[in-house]
């Protein structure tokens, strides 16, 4: 039995050997020391989606590509970089995917207008009540 | 209320049903791929990874010839097999290159030691900047760049045997 539980944490233990050796990213977990540069940077941060976990944004995610990529942010928002250009440029790269901001892109047309249908359908429905 | 209008629910449900079980059969695919098929390489300037081998940047790229860039890492497990495949790839003339991702001198040459050494030039990325550059998500992921420095094809994960085939004919379309 001891011998089995041994085995299974041995088996469990693969991940630990995932990540890389080298220590986090400076910025990853350093907050910039101008507040108004560390909030820019954090609202941006929200608002990039992990490409390891991605379901979660950077700013959430603990992976190393996501500290890498907090650092990445902060040493450009430290730059002088506005987070529009920042976002834009990973949007150059990754595609709207990246961002969880939604856009005003035709894909993204349905979103936007299937709540104002959904109302007017419900409008006219009442109305259609009501005068009976 | 007309007699078809009573099925309405039902046929609903049927489509929902079909929609998930058509989900499960074909799960979507997760992987991200880059934006920049198509496009130049963004200009990056690595250091060397190895003091025995010469770094890796943009320009070495854009030299006349087809190139396939490898993201790997000594941590990465797949990479120990893709290595190999690699190795196939060398062998029939096709210049390999790597970017190290967060990967340290002694890992390399252990790695490189235990499971032989393709790669012409390897660049040190040791906080990802370069692979985020290019749009990889991860490693290993590899990259087909033709003569003029253009991306032309983004592998994700692994080059496999059986892949070669693929990526040769890639690789002469990119000549």
């Amino acid at each position: 039995m001891r011998w089995l539980l041994a085995l299974l944490a041995l088996a469990l233990s693969a991940p630990t050997f995932a990540d890389s050796n080298l220590p986090p990213a400076y910025w990853s977990d350093r907050q910039l020391p101008d507040a108004r540069q560390e909030a820019e940077a954090q609202a941006l941060m929200e608002q990039v989606r992990c490409l390891v976990c991605q379901g979660q944004s950077i700013a959430d995610s603990n992976a190393e590509l996501a500290g890498d990529m907090r650092d990445l942010v902060r040493r450009r928002i430290a730059a002088g970089e506005k987070p529009a250009a920042i976002r834009a440029w990973l949007v150059q790269r990754y595609g709207s995917w990246i961002s969880y901001k939604p856009t005003a892109e035709p894909a993204a047309w349905p979103l936007w207008l299937a709540p104002l249908a959904l109302l007017i359908a419900g409008a006219l429905l009442i109305r259609r009540r009501i005068r009976r | 209320m007309s007699r078809a209008i009573r099925f309405a629910p039902l046929l609903v449900l049927a489509l929902i049903v079909g929609a998930l079980i058509w989900r499960l059969v074909t799960p979507s695919d997760s992987s991200v791929h880059s934006t920049l098929e198509g496009k130049p390489v963004p200009a990056f300037d690595l250091g060397p990874a190895l003091d025995t081998k010469p770094a890796l940047r943009s320009r070495d790229l854009a030299t006349g010839k087809p190139h396939l860039v490898n993201v790997f890492a000594s941590w990465c497990v797949p990479c120990i097999a893709e290595v190999k495949v690699l190795q196939q790839l060398k062998a029939r003339g096709v210049s390999v290159e790597g970017i190290a991702i967060r990967d340290r001198p002694e890992d390399l040459v252990e790695f490189l030691g235990r499971n032989g050494d393709p790669y012409e030039r390897i660049g040190s990325d040791p906080q990802s900047s370069v692979q985020i550059s290019l749009g990889s998500s991860g490693v290993p992921e590899s990259f087909v760049v033709d003569g003029a420095g253009v991306i032309r094809y983004q592998h994700i994960g692994p080059v496999e045997t059986t892949d070669v085939p693929m990526i040769l004919a890639k690789l002469e379309q990119a000549r």
